[in-house]
């Protein structure tokens, strides 16, 4: 019987020849990533093992972005912990604030291979899924536990395939998709389960595009949400000189369930205040004003969702407040170098550093008693960015967020005149 | 391990960590205690302050879903809950809270029984309770059974916490 994609990567890091639906494994990670939370972790770590040196510190990958440059003195203490943490234990690979969003550093610095475990004490690590490997989120105790001995338990879980047939229409992009199918499948309809994305419209994606999809695969409750590797993921992963096996699902793999859906007749979506299955058409929603527009994060914050943003905002000034804050410096350097930051400067942009900033509340770019926001990010719980009487987060694609930036109420971007 | 306690009926699905701890203060340093203030503030501000040692929470499906953040586990049980009966529980919240030995248990059936009968308990006197050992949750006149616990799970939860059992496991 043939064995998916999950099935495949568990087996491989607990060291089986296979696994089952349901068996209890102990995986091995390539990386464990962690973030500002790092400081919290070390000292959970020191409670566990005291001074003794962590399992391998060249597979521990630390990246500062959720305060990121420190607003106040409790943020800037929190760093200097970590930073000492990570000069005591020899850590290789730490990103200090402003290279960039973990999850976007992540790839970018030829961490993530494909057919492994990337474990990460964020919801968020299931992104990686994008290039092939396993993203599992993990809390913080539980990252504590793998700095100490390399690995954690795992329930194999189910798996979910889905199918994306048909073919985008021009202006749809990844995170309409990937908003369609939360709101088909539900925030709780892929609970535990492991995703696997196939399909002509996802075989034709971008890495980017990728990653944007299985971002969100954390927002239907995923464990893991994968696209299993392909010659995309191959030409990406070129010039990092990575010895990797492309592990791959098998023909007759068994899924537990399966979804199917054509996207050809697909219009820009968003995701409706206070939950990410709350979607429906842009089309459908009432005249809807906002006053700030989120354009970044680790959902829609790379290269390709700058240049759809910039597209339609050039010539353009906005009438609502505008935060751009890109995935990373070298997202930030390219836009720079095509001329979108100008664009966005022009428009009345707030270009911020590669950072979370708004997303989460935690610094940069709050919201009022009363506001509304519309964001490229992949949460709009009640309160997220910051206040709790803000009126409403609608999630939507870069394009119609910039579209809605520009006329003050949110719009398809094939409206905006 | 058995516990009875004043049912907190939390009615909504899908009641996400920003909303149990929000995000504002995931960042802050803070002992568990001051966690605890901050429990469910932006979902019920009377929690924190009103919340007693031994209460229950009652909830629907998908508790916990959303961040990773540990804080959404720790502030409850500093609030004094000493364990949630959910309709479901997102997969990071369970992992949470069994690393942390807070006792979670799913029941549908359980918990829509306690949404029935929410008068019963306005007063604030009457409790369920929830047996580990017989796998039953006994509200008012009925009881609910649910199936053990994973042995993975156990063994953590037994240990204390996965602090602790991950100690034990690099003494040996």
């Amino acid at each position: 019987m043939g064995h998916n994609l999950i099935q495949k990567i568990l087996a491989k890091a607990s060291g089986k020849e296979e696994v089952i639906t349901g068996e209890i494994i102990f995986a091995s990670p390539h990386r464990i990533l962690t973030h500002d939370n790092s400081a919290a972790i070390s000292k959970t770590y020191a409670k566990i093992v005291g001074n003794r040196q962590v399992w391998d510190p060249d597979r521990i990958f630390i990246a500062l972005d959720h305060e990121v440059p420190p607003p106040h003195e409790k943020a800037a203490t929190n760093h200097q912990v970590i930073r000492d943490f990570v000069k005591k234990r020899g850590i290789k690979h730490f990103y200090d604030g402003g290279t960039g969003i973990c999850h976007q550093v992540l790839p970018e610095e030829g961490h993530v291979k494909p057919g492994t475990v990337i474990f990460g004490s964020d919801s968020h690590t299931t992104t990686h899924g994008s290039l092939g490997a396993a993203g599992i989120p993990i809390g913080r105790t539980e990252a504590a536990s793998v700095w100490a001995i390399g690995k954690t338990w795992l329930k194999v879980p189910e798996s979910m395939k889905i199918t994306v047939n048909g073919s985008l229409r021009e202006g749809i992009t990844a995170k309409d998709v990937i908003l369609a199918i939360i709101g088909k499948i539900s925030a709780s309809g892929a609970s535990y389960m492991a995703v696997e994305y196939h399909g002509p419209v996802i075989d034709h994606m971008t890495i980017g595009g990728r990653m944007t999809i299985c971002n969100m695969a954390a927002e239907m409750g995923a464990k893991a949400g994968m696209v299993p590797a392909d010659n995309v993921t191959e030409e990406w992963l070129k010039s990092f000189n990575m010895e990797y096996e492309k592990v791959l699902p098998d023909s007759d793999a068994v899924y537990e369930h399966e979804v199917v859906l054509d996207v050809s007749d697909l219009e820009p979506q968003v995701a409706r205040p206070h939950k990410v299955d709350n979607v429906v058409p842009v089309s459908q929603l009432p005249e809807t004003q906002i006053d700030v527009a989120l354009l970044g994060t680790c959902t829609n914050g790379r290269l390709e969702d700058l240049r759809e943003a910039a597209s339609v905002l050039k010539g353009h000034v906005t009438k609502s407040r505008l935060l751009v804050y890109p995935a990373s410096r070298k997202v930030m350097q390219a836009a720079s170098k095509e001329g979108l930051l100008d664009i966005f400067l022009e428009a009345g942009g707030q270009v911020a550093v590669p950072a979370c900033g708004p997303c989460l509340g935690a610094y940069g770019g709050c919201l009022a008693p009363g506001e509304t926001a519309v964001s490229t990010a992949n949460r709009n719980f009640k309160g997220r960015m910051g206040c709790k009487t803000d009126t409403g987060i609608y999630l939507a694609s870069p394009a119609t967020v910039a579209a809605s930036a520009v006329t003050g109420k949110i719009i398809k971007a094939e409206d905006l005149n | 391990m058995k516990f009875a306690g004043k049912p907190w009926i939390f009615e909504d699905d899908d009641i996400n960590t920003d909303v149990i701890f929000p995000g504002k203060h995931t960042y802050t340093p803070l002992t568990p205690e001051q966690m605890a203030e901050h429990a469910m503030e932006d979902y019920d501000p009377s929690f924190a302050k009103t919340a007693r040692k031994g209460d229950i929470i009652v909830t629907g499906k998908n508790f916990g879903c959303g961040s990773s953040r540990e804080q959404a586990v720790i502030c409850l049980k500093y609030a004094g809950i000493d364990c949630i009966v959910a309709g479901s529980f997102a997969r990071l919240f369970f992992r949470n809270s069994i690393n942390s030995a807070l006792p979670v248990v799913e029941s549908q059936e359980a918990v829509d029984y306690v949404f029935e009968n929410r008068e019963k308990f306005a007063s604030g006197e009457e409790k369920i309770s929830v047996d580990f050992d017989s796998g039953t949750i006994t509200i008012l006149d009925r009881t609910f059974p649910f199936p053990p616990m994973d042995e993975q799970a156990l063994e953590i939860f037994s240990a204390g916490g996965l602090v602790e059992y991950t100690r034990k496991k690099l003494e040996n």
